[in-house]
C-alpha cells in the first residue's frame, strides 16, 4: 500500500508558475555560477518534521498548518548563521498515527531528503520511532509532546533494566514533563478538596496506562505515600463500550476521587454510565481524555469541574523567541486564523521550531555531531518556558537528553456556553498564575 | 449476588447496542451475500450526518435521525446501485475489496470535512437519566432505549421481509438469484432497496453510538468486529439470531469484566469461539447454503 506521501513541500512545489520561476532562477544561477564558481556555499537548511496529521492522533497535529505558516513567515528572509543569511526549508511528513509509518517517513527524510535536523511531536507513538531512526542514522533530533518516561525508557534495549542498564542518547533530545509531575499536580489538586482519600483508577492496557498504573514508577506508590487508598480494578482494553465493572468496584470502595489516563470516547462512556448508575465522585482528574476543549464539550454540562494536567495555556507568562509573540498573542492568532479554540499542543509545536532556529543559529558547523552538541547546550526562553538540557530536576540518567517544562493543574469550567480551563493548582510551577481554587464536582 | 445481577442487566443492555451495530450487516449479508468491511465506518458516517443535521437545524438528535434517515437511505440506494452491484458475482473477493477501499475513503473523507475532533450527539438530561431497580441497581434510560430500538428494528425488518412484496423479492433473490431474475425481479433495484434499508438501520445504530460515546472519523473499524461476531453467533440471515448474538456477546463481556476488566474483551471472543465450536453455523441460521 503506497499511498501518496503528504508533504507540504511537495504540495506547494508543483505548479506552472513556480516551475517557470525556478527554472529561470536555476538558469540565472547556472550562468552566474559558470563565471564565478566560488559562491556555492549557501545550501538551504533542511528541517524534517514528522507529526500525526491523520488517524486517531490527528487532534494533536491540528495546529500544525498554522504553526508552519507562522514559521515560514518568520523565516522567509532566511536565518542568520554567522555572517551569512541561509534559507530554511521544512519538509513535513504524516505519520498517519502509525509507529511503523513514522519510522518509514523518518528514514525517507534522512536518506532521500538529507535533512540537517529532525523535529517530531505528539505522543510516544510518533516521537519514539522517529527518535530511534535518528539515533541510528546519527541525525540530530528534537522531540516533544510525550511524557519523558515513555520516550526515554521506552527506547531502551531493556526497559525493565533500571538506571545502570539505561543508556543516554547522542543525537536525540526531548522536552516535556514527566509522570512525577502529573502525580504531584493531581495530588496537589486533590489536597484542596475535602474527600475520604479513596481513589478509583482507570488505567487502560496501553503504554500510558501501564506506566501510570505501574507499581514502582506509577501512581500506586505515590498515592500510598500520600495516604490515599487506590482501587485499581485492572487494565481494560481501549475503546470499550461498557465500564459497569469498574463503576461497581468504585461504588463498593466508596471512591470520591477518580483518576486515570483515558481515551476521549472511553471517558465519555465511563462518565455517562457513572452518572446513569448513580456514581458521582467529588473529583475527577483525568489525563489525555480531556486535553482538548472539543472533548469536554462533548460531555455537555457534565464536564463542569473535571480536572486535568495543564502543560500550556494562553495565560502562561512566556514569550516566543522566534516571533516575540506572548502565549496570549499566539493563541489569539490561532483562534482568529482558524476560528477554533486554542489547544495545548500549539505552544509546544511552536517551541519546537523556536529551538530549531536557535540551535541552527548557534551551531558552529552543519554536521550532525556539531548540531547535537549545540542542542545539548541550549538555554532558551520559549513560549513554553525556559528550555535547558542537563538540568538537576531530572534523575541523572535522563538529564542529558531531557529538558523539563512546567506542569500545573486545572479545571474545566462551563461558562456562557463554552468551556475554559482555569488553573487551580500551581504549587509545582508558581511562576504560572493560578486562576482559581479547586471546586468539588457539584 | 447484586454484582452479578447488575452485570447481567448491563450485559443485556450492551447486547442491544451490539445487535443494532450488527443488524445492518446481517441484512446486507442476508440479501446480497455482501461482506461489508466498511460497516463500522458507515456507522460513523451516519453519526456525522446526524450531527450535521442537529447543528444546522438546532434540533434534538432523536428528531435529527428522522431527517437523516431518508438522506442515508438515498446514499445507501445510490451506493449499491452505482458501485456495489457492479462488483457482485460468483467471486466473493471483489465486493470485499471494494468495501475495504470504501472504508479508507470514508475515514479520510470525514477527516477532511469534520477534522479529527472527537464529537458527540447531545440530547440534554436524557443522557444521564436512569431508572432505579432498587438494591443499588440502576438502568440508564439511553441504554434501555437502545435495546428497545434494537427489538423494534428487528420486528420492523421481519415485517418487511415476511409481509410485503419487496420482502418477498429480498427472500427470493437471497435464495436463488437466477430463478428470481427469471420471475421478473429487478435484482439491481432489489439490492439497492435492501442497502437503503440497511442504511436506515445504520442511522439508528449511529444515533445510539453517538449518544453513548464520542466518535471521530477513525473510530469505525473498532465497532466492526463486535458486529461481525454478533451476526455469526446468531446465524447468518436471522435477525432475531443477531439480537441473541449481540446479547450473548454483551453478557460475556460484562460478566468477564466483573471477574477482571482485562477479561472483558477476551471473554466476548471466547464466547464467540465457543458458539463456533458447538454450532459452526451459528445459533439460528435461516437458510442452508
Amino acid at each position: 500500500m503506497t499511498r501518496s506521501r503528504i508533504s507540504l513541500a511537495d504540495r506547494h512545489s508543483i505548479n506552472r508558475r513556480t516551475l517557470l520561476k525556478y527554472s529561470a532562477a536555476t538558469g540565472a544561477a547556472l550562468s552566474v555560477g559558470l563565471k564565478s564558481p566560488a559562491i556555492a556555499q549557501t545550501r538551504a537548511i533542511k528541517l524534517g518534521y514528522v507529526s500525526p496529521l491523520t488517524g486517531p492522533l490527528a487532534a494533536f497535529a491540528e495546529a500544525d498548518n498554522f504553526i508552519l505558516a507562522n514559521f515560514k513567515e518568520a523565516t522567509k528572509a532566511g536565518i542568520k548563521v554567522g555572517n551569512a543569511t541561509v534559507p530554511v526549508e521544512v519538509i513535513v511528513k504524516d505519520s498517519q498515527s502509525n509507529p511503523n509509518r513514522a519510522a518509514e517517513v523518518a528514514k525517507d527524510l534522512i536518506v532521500q531528503d538529507k535533512i540537517d535536523l529532525m523535529l517530531v511531536a505528539s505522543t510516544p507513538e510518533t516521537t519514539n520511532p522517529v527518535s530511534t531512526q535518528c539515533e541510528i542514522e546519527e541525525v540530530p533530533c528534537i522531540s516533544t509532546v510525550a511524557p519523558w518516561q515513555p520516550w526515554f525508557i521506552g527506547r531502551q534495549e531493556n526497559p525493565g533494566g533500571g538506571p545502570p542498564a539505561w543508556k543516554g542518547f547522542n543525537y536525540t533530545y526531548h522536552f516535556f514533563w514527566g509522570l512525577e509531575d502529573v502525580i504531584a499536580v493531581f495530588t496537589n489538586m486533590w489536597s484542596q478538596v475535602a474527600t475520604n482519600k479513596s481513589v478509583g483508577g482507570l488505567f487502560p492496557n496501553d503504554g500510558d496506562g501501564n506506566a501510570w498504573g505501574d507499581k514502582v514508577v506509577g501512581f500506586p506508590p505515590a498515592l500510598d505515600k500520600g495516604g490515599y487508598k487506590l482501587t485499581d480494578p485492572g487494565r481494560y482494553q481501549n475503546l470499550t463500550d461498557n465500564f459497569s465493572a469498574q463503576i461497581g468496584a468504585f461504588k463498593s470502595a466508596n471512591c470520591e476521587i477518580i483518576t486515570g489516563v483515558v481515551l476521549p470516547p472511553d471517558f465519555t462512556t465511563f462518565w455517562k454510565q457513572s452518572l446513569q448508575q448513580g456514581f458521582k465522585p467529588k473529583v475527577a482528574s483525568i489525563g489525555k481524555a480531556i486535553l482538548f476543549p472539543v472533548a469536554v464539550e462533548a460531555l455537555g454540562k457534565d464536564g463542569h469541574n473535571l480536572s486535568s494536567e495543564v502543560w500550556w495555556t494562553p495565560n502562561h507568562p512566556f514569550k516566543s523567541s522566534l516571533t516575540g509573540m506572548s502565549a496570549k498573542d499566539l493563541a489569539g492568532a490561532y483562534e482568529s486564523a482558524t476560528k477554533k479554540q486554542w489547544t495545548q499542543p500549539i505552544g509546544f509545536v511552536h517551541a519546537l521550531f523556536e529551538v530549531a532556529v536557535d540551535v541552527l543559529k548557534r551551531a558552529p558547523d552543519r554536521d550532525g555531531k556539531a548540531i547535537a552538541a549545540t542542542i545539548a547546550a541550549t538555554n532558551l526562553d520559549t513560549v513554553v518556558g525556559k528550555l535547558q538540557w542537563g538540568s538537576s530536576s531530572l534523575p541523572p540518567f535522563a538529564a542529558k537528553n531531557v529538558a523539563k517544562t512546567p506542569l500545573v493543574g486545572g479545571q474545566w469550567r462551563f461558562k456562557d456556553g463554552k468551556y475554559d480551563i482555569v488553573i487551580t493548582d500551581n504549587r509545582t510551577a508558581p511562576a504560572i498564575p493560578a486562576g482559581g481554587k479547586m471546586e468539588p464536582i457539584a | 449476588m447484586i454484582g452479578l445481577l447488575d452485570a447481567i442487566i448491563q450485559g443485556i443492555l450492551l447486547g442491544g447496542l451490539y445487535a443494532l451495530f450488527a443488524t445492518g450487516l446481517s441484512l446486507m449479508f442476508g440479501v446480497m451475500r455482501l461482506v461489508n468491511l466498511a460497516h463500522g465506518d458507515l456507522i460513523v458516517l451516519a453519526a456525522f450526518v446526524i450531527l450535521a443535521v442537529t447543528e444546522k437545524l438546532g434540533v434534538d438528535p432523536f428528531a435529527a435521525v428522522l431527517l437523516a434517515a431518508p438522506i442515508l437511505f438515498a446514499i445507501g440506494f445510490g451506493l449499491q446501485h452505482v458501485l456495489l452491484n457492479r462488483t457482485l458475482g460468483r467471486d466473493l473477493l471483489p465486493p470485499l475489496l471494494v468495501t475495504f477501499g470504501l472504508s479508507i475513503i470514508v475515514q479520510n473523507g470525514l477527516l477532511q470535512m469534520f477534522s479529527a475532533d472527537s464529537r458527540r450527539l447531545r440530547s440534554g438530561a436524557i443522557e444521564t437519566a436512569s431508572v432505579s431497580l432498587g438494591g443499588d441497581i440502576a438502568v440508564g434510560v439511553v441504554p434501555l432505549l437502545t435495546l428497545v430500538s434494537a427489538i423494534a428494528v428487528i420486528v420492523a425488518l421481519n415485517f418487511i421481509f415476511y409481509r410485503t412484496s419487496i420482502g418477498r423479492a429480498f427472500r427470493a433473490t437471497s435464495d436463488d438469484l437466477d430463478v428470481a431474475q427469471l420471475m421478473g425481479i429487478d435484482v439491481n433495484r432489489t439490492f439497492a432497496m435492501a442497502m437503503g434499508i440497511a442504511f436506515v438501520v445504520i442511522a439508528i445504530a449511529a444515533l445510539y453510538l453517538g449518544l453513548r460515546a464520542n466518535f471521530d472519523p477513525t473510530i469505525g473499524p473498532a465497532r466492526l468486529l463486535y458486529a461481525f461476531e454478533a451476526v455469526i453467533i446468531g446465524g447468518l440471515g436471522s435477525f432475531w439470531g443477531t439480537l441473541a448474538g449481540g446479547i450473548i456477546l454483551g453478557l460475556a463481556q460484562t460478566i468477564g469484566a466483573r471477574i477482571d476488566p482485562e477479561w472483558q474483551i477476551l471473554s466476548g471472543h471466547l464466547a464467540f469461539l465457543l458458539v463456533l465450536v458447538i454450532r459452526p453455523r451459528g445459533l439460528f441460521p435461516r437458510a442452508i447454503d
